[in-house]
């Protein structure tokens, strides 16, 4: 009989990745962390994390993300730098391509998130780190005094807003309904910060300038009307997508491309579960990220038994 | 300062990177950017691979604004790849490692 590599195997390497890596290791597991980049994902982009319990005071991204890696670490998760090219999920045994090799495994975990979702319009692609931007924690230093947009309605948009605030003369945030949709704690912040202007029921419909971001485009929504914002930045937080692109049509998606798991996190192919912002969910925080991955590998591991 | 990879400042920028007889790959970063320190060791990593052939050298935006206004930069981590004394390749947020290792077999 041909070995297998391992029992399980998660891809990806944010809060449920290493929460994945965290329960498998001390399940002592023959696990394998595989990360494209660095670990972190979205959270190394979130300025500021308050409803993560554990943290009265709140914590940022890069911290939180640096506190789970170390945790990992104790229990000796093996983690590589490598890329998910494909999965072969035909066999009881999983194969997947990586850059330069190809491994098995009994079980894989998909965690591989979600990133900022384009909208389409000109001059996004352009302008993109010449006044664009979709991490204000990076990138609102370079706008002090200067006058930015920001694009959602959400969380993000909305936290990410006001963490702007702190460097910028002026925020236009620009929603297309009337009221904005993230938590009410946010919410009240929001319309208390007087450097922040809504305009609302209206979408962003193009990005101007020569070398950089000068002027927006914004169009309202119910009566048609556009009209030209003059901005030093844009920042866009309108919605994700699923970080898929390594699958074809091997495992259930919705519509949007998330992947459909049950209660348990099983995907539609027995042994593979997804946690996280790549799966379908009403709720997208870090808290569900990392009870998905408790979840997966508490089934992973009923699957190999 | 990490083996291989020189601190610059704006006061060097033109003998260190435009003067370069080597290709220049330029960080540019600030203490208070968490994508910054996240990607950092992978340009500690591609030094250590690259180190022979290319001259690696970092930017603090926060001490030095001089040089990322000049080219223009609003959005960091931003890697830019200079080759007798031009801008030929710009590569702008987190990326993986192997999309660097392109970058530079492209430009080498």
């Amino acid at each position: 009989m041909k070995s297998v590599d391992y029992d399980l195997v998660i891809i990806g390497g944010g809060p449920a990745g290493l929460t994945a890596g965290l329960y498998a290791a001390r399940a002592r597991l023959n696990v394998i962390l595989i990360e494209k980049i660095v670990p972190g994902g979205q959270v190394l982009i979130t300025d500021w994390i308050e409803n993560y319990p554990g943290f009265p005071e709140g914590i940022s991204g890069p911290d939180l993300i640096q506190k789970m890696t170390e945790q990992v670490k104790k229990f000796d998760l093996n983690i590589e730098s490598n890329e998910v090219i494909s999965l072969d999920l035909s066999e009881p045994v999983k194969k997947i391509k990586l850059s330069d090799r190809t491994i098995t495994s009994h079980t894989i975990i998909i965690a591989t998130g979600a990133s900022p979702k384009k909208l389409g319009i000109p001059g996004e692609d352009m302008f993109f780190g010449r006044g664009l931007s979709t991490c204000a924690t990076c990138d609102a230093p370079f706008f002090k005094n200067k006058i930015v947009a920001a694009v959602g309605g959400g969380d993000t948009a909305v936290q990410e807003s006001i963490f702007l605030t702190k460097f910028v003369q002026k925020v236009y945030l620009i929603h297309r309904r009337d009221q904005l949709r993230a938590t009410r704690i946010l919410q009240e912040r929001a319309f208390a910060n007087d450097k922040i202007e809504f305009i609302w029921d209206s979408v962003l419909t193009s990005i101007d300038g020569l070398a950089n971001v000068e002027k927006i485009t914004v169009k309202n929504v119910k009566t048609g009307e556009t009209k030209e914002l003059s901005v030093d930045g844009c920042f866009i937080w309108t919605g994700i997508l699923p970080n898929t692109n390594f699958l074809k049509d091997e495992i259930k998606v919705d519509n949007y491309g998330f992947i459909i798991v049950d209660s348990n996190m099983q995907s539609s192919v027995p042994g593979v579960f997804a946690a996280g912002d790549v799966r379908t969910t009403g709720l997208r925080q870090i808290v569900t990220a990392v009870g998905d991955a408790a979840s997966a590998v508490f089934s992973a591991e009923h699957y190999i038994a | 300062m990490v083996e291989g990879i020189l601190e610059i400042d704006d006061g060097i920028f033109d003998a260190e990177v435009l003067k370069s007889d080597k290709p220049v790959l330029i960080d540019f970063w600030a203490p208070w950017c968490g994508p910054c320190m996240a990607i950092s060791p992978l340009v500690e990593q591609l030094a250590g691979e690259f180190g022979d052939k290319i001259k690696f050298v970092k930017c603090n935006v926060d001490d030095n604004p001089i040089s990322p206004g000049k080219y223009g930069i609003r959005s960091i981590p931003t890697l830019m790849f200079f080759k007798d004394g031009n801008v030929v390749e710009q590569v702008i947020g987190i990326v993986a490692k192997s999309k660097l290792e392109e970058v530079i077999n492209k430009i080498l």
